[in-house]
């Protein structure tokens, strides 16, 4: 099973997320001009700043080469996970419902927050059991997830909330306590909180391993 | 021909940059000002104006965030 992680310019947490990656299985980066996924069962897109996110974030990335590919390979089924400002990347093209706002606050956040897993029936989540609080850290300025009441109320009654802070302890204004959320056949997942910072106990939690190992064992042959 | 594309964030949307400046007025004397809403202008030359719609819906403007409107410019 072989993770690929997309690299834009400007993106600057695809080592990080390599790494996590290769903590359980096989993985490489895909260049943002590549057209080639061969072999690649999971896409990553992972946190920065990609293509600068000059306009609006993730608006300029949603058009890379790479992103075409992904697209048709999330057409197929195939499991992809969008962190930060891979999240941002997913709304922009539609992959996944909503918008990322500035934070309630203007602020840029730097912190470990507890992430309620709301499905446990996902690719990204199945290691996990509904309910499970994750300690993952979130470092963001643009994290306020939105959506129009008609679309909020359609995720909410979809069940495609995946993740929410936990407790009200909302870090960023985000609806409903929103963290990540998933399409409606749920291969898609995104998340503001970075689950391939929190994969060594040296930084003080592997919570986020799981999101990782979820990804091996929907793979795994049966 | 030249246009200037003025995008905002849609009614109801929570924008904070706006606040943050509505709270400088008390301190600036200012008392008439209110409602303050912080967007972005796009200035851009075109010929075909279906295309510069086009590329508002999919590029400059985020719909489900943003409202726009396309002001032509006299040369």
């Amino acid at each position: 099973m072989r993770f690929g992680v997309l690299r834009f310019p400007g993106s600057c947490d695809e080592v990080d997320a390599l790494m996590a990656c290769e903590r359980v299985a096989d993985a490489r980066i895909v260049w943002h001009a590549d057209t080639d996924l061969d072999g690649i069962d999971a896409v990553v897109i992972p946190g920065g700043f990609s293509y600068g996110d000059y306009l609006r974030v993730g608006s300029i990335a949603r058009f890379a080469p790479a992103m075409e590919k992904v697209m048709e390979f999330a057409a197929d089924g195939g499991p992809v996970l969008g962190i930060c400002n891979g999240f941002q990347v997913l709304c922009e093209a539609g992959l996944l419902p909503g918008a990322l706002l500035p934070n309630e606050g203007l602020r840029f956040l730097s912190r470990q927050v507890d992430v309620e897993v709301a499905d446990a029936d996902t690719p990204w989540t199945g290691a996990c059991r509904g309910g499970d609080v994750l300690s993952i850290p979130v470092k963001h300025t643009t994290g306020r997830w939105f959506a129009p009441t008609e679309l909020l109320d359609e995720v909410e009654a979809n069940g495609q909330v995946v993740f929410r802070y936990a407790n009200g302890r909302n870090p960023n204004g985000s609806l409903n306590d929103v963290a990540g959320v998933r399409n409606e056949r749920g291969n898609v997942v995104g998340l503001m909180p970075h689950p391939e910072h929190a994969v060594d106990e040296l930084t003080g939690s592997t919570d986020g391993l799981r999101l990782f190992e979820s990804a091996v064992r929907a793979l795994a042959p049966v | 021909m030249i246009a200037r594309v003025l995008i905002k964030p849609k009614d109801g949307i929570l924008d904070p940059q706006g606040k943050a400046v509505e709270r400088a007025l008390p301190t600036l004397g200012v008392g008439s000002v209110s409602d303050v809403r912080i967007g972005r202008m796009v200035e851009l030359r075109y010929e075909d104006r279906a295309e510069l719609e086009g590329l508002c819906e999919k590029l400059l403007v985020n719909p489900l965030i943003e409202d726009y409107e396309i002001e032509e410019v006299a040369e």
